[in-house]
């Protein structure tokens, strides 16, 4: 026994050299790298100007910058929205495939056709749909009426809701996979039991199905609201940010520092302050799922 | 009685709303351009193809799938090879100080984009990695690497210790073990994770906007989201050409729905 343990440990880290190269170059280097980086000017368009080492000026000229803390606020907001929408309709599809009848099978692939369009589709698909001539919305509710057709991506209120509602659509059947897999290990003979004491349906859902799905719709909730914080594809595609910065999200204010703009080091400091939101969301994941995994058997 | 109502509605309100927003795209592709620029729209399209053709011939449609394909299948081919070993020796091998590993290695399945775009970008300008494909592989495998072990490990979890002490006393070491004896009885989880990682791969728009800047080289996705028309929107076109990049993920669905079900409720990182 002891004398195999060195050999086992040294093939264990040889399986585990490739992936942890990977991580090493492409992810954490490149995060303690936009650390270094948002703590100089650099503009990359500006070359003669160096990349002096400014401290934490970027930091500063972003918590006076009134663009970011409108990015700061439609990413908060996106977030509080669509994931609160996200886990009721989630757990609407959860208990409906999750119940036995005949082609549950088929509405599971319907259910999952949206989580498994691209975003990048999706945003289009929306972005039609809300289309002040041709789109789907209007036809919808004005029909024939055209002169009451509404340009909704031209409306800061609009465009906000319209991005939500295609990150609803996209994104609620993922939180309601992960709410049907918290359905599925509660034991039946629980239910059982409340029909004998003469609970109603309605009863068995709020003393029992509710309580019990919280560290389901808790995980729901993690996931959910740390991939809103990241959102991108759709406002890149269906709003650019605009009308008047009323979608513009951090992620995309970022990318537009760093990759429109040349401002690396500004850029820099604002996907740091995404990913520290994002991290400290994540210290919660970790501790509640990773260790599930090593400390005992899956059910 | 209540409830089986409630349960049609729920079923009716589920693949009504699922489906309903992408079949309107579906029937926008199969529209003639006077049909789609009709004010009021019209419900019915008149099954025409011409949508499609165009969108293959003149807007680089075919280019976007072969790159597709090939990012995203190399993707799931190196993230699985990287996968497996890495996911065996964190769920199967003694190692002190794994748990910490596998946190660091789940964790970066949390990482904004934007947080190692910069970088990212930065190196693959040194290493030559701009504007190819194998450039965005890079970055690829590493977001998918996460997703992959989790799903590997926790089946490798589950397999009995017998197997193992088995292949042992004929005098396998641990990479035989992990092959010969571990690697078959995966093949589910395997397969489980080779298909969420296609998909992940085969959707993937950040990186890939970054990364390729010439339209010969460039993935659906990011074709889908530069859609130009010399005046006007190409709406017909755009609609087939979203039919045409969703399509191989709807077979996806429908072939393996439970194998999908299964991986992305073991606990998945990312939709």
């Amino acid at each position: 026994m002891t004398s195999r343990a060195p050999l086992e440990h040294q093939a264990a880290w040889w399986m585990l050299a490739p992936a942890l190269a990977f991580t090493l170059v492409f992810a954490l280097y490149p995060v303690v790298d936009s650390f270094f980086l948002s703590l100089h000017r650099i503009f990359l368009g500006v070359p003669a100007l160096g990349q002096p080492f400014v401290g934490f000026e970027n930091y500063q000229t972003m918590a006076g910058d009134p663009v970011a803390r409108q990015a700061f606020l439609v990413t908060i907001g996106f977030v509080l929205v669509s994931t609160a929408l996200e886990l009721v309709l989630g757990l609407g599809i959860a208990l409906v495939i999750h119940e036995h009848f005949s082609g549950r099978g088929w509405v599971r692939v319907a259910a999952l056709i949206p989580w498994s369009i691209p975003t990048v589709v999706a945003s289009q698909m929306w972005r039609f749909i809300f289309n002040d001539q041709y789109g789907l919305a209007n036809l919808l509710l004005f029909g024939e009426r055209v002169e009451e057709y509404i340009p909704w991506l031209a409306y800061p209120g609009f465009a906000f809701a319209a991005i939500v509602f295609a990150d609803v659509w996209k994104t609620s059947s993922f939180a309601g996979l992960l709410i049907l897999a918290g359905l599925q290990v509660i034991p039946e003979e629980v239910y059982d039991a409340a029909r004998i004491d003469g609970a109603t349906t309605w009863q068995r859902f709020w003393k029992i199905t509710l309580p019990l799905l919280k560290p389901a719709l808790l995980l729901a909730l993690l996931f959910r609201t740390m991939d809103a914080f990241r959102v991108f594809d759709l406002v890149f595609v269906m709003t650019q940010g605009g009308p008047g910065d009323s979608t513009l999200v951090l992620q995309f204010y970022g990318y537009k520092a760093l990759f429109a703009e040349g401002r690396m080091g500004y850029g820099a400091a604002i996907s740091v302050t995404v990913f520290l939101a994002i991290f400290v969301l994540s210290l919660f994941y970790i501790r509640g799922i990773g260790s599930r995994l090593l400390e005992k058997e899956p059910a | 009685m209540t409830r089986r109502i409630l349960l049609g509605v729920g079923i009716l309100l589920t693949v009504g709303l699922s489906l309903f927003p992408f079949l309107w795209f579906v029937v926008t592709s199969l529209k003639t351009q006077k049909e789609v620029e009709a004010i009021p729209p019209t419900w019915w399209p008149s099954g025409s193809l011409d949508f499609y053709q165009s969108a293959l011939v003149d807007h680089h449609l075919t280019d976007y799938i072969l790159n597709s394909v090939l990012v995203a299948g190399s993707t799931t081919l190196l993230a699985l090879g990287i996968g497996i070993p890495a996911a065996y020796a964190l769920a199967r091998l003694r190692l002190p100080g794994k748990v910490w590993i596998l946190g660091a290695l789940l964790s970066i399945s949390m990482f904004p984009q934007l947080a190692i775009a910069g970088p990212v970008w930065q190196i693959l300008e040194r290493i030559g990695g701009l504007n190819t494909r194998w450039g965005l592989l890079l970055p690829y495998v590493t977001l998918t690497l996460p997703l992959a072990i989790w799903i590997l490990a926790s089946f490798f979890k589950e397999l009995p210790a017998e197997l193992e002490e088995a292949a042992r006393v004929d005098g396998c070491g641990p990479w035989q073990t992990m092959i010969r004896v571990m690697v078959p009885l995966a093949a589910p989880a395997i397969f489980t994770a080779a298909i969420l990682t296609f998909i992940y791969a085969w959707n993937e728009f950040f990186f890939a906007l970054l990364i390729l800047t010439q339209p010969e080289r460039q993935t659906l996705p990011v074709g889908i989201a530069l859609f130009q028309g010399e005046f006007t929107m190409p709406w017909g076109e755009l609609a087939a050409a979203s039919v045409i990049a969703t399509l191989p993920l709807v077979i996806l669905v429908v072939l393996f729905q439970r194998w999908i079900v299964s991986g992305l409720s073991a606990g998945a990182v990312k939709g």
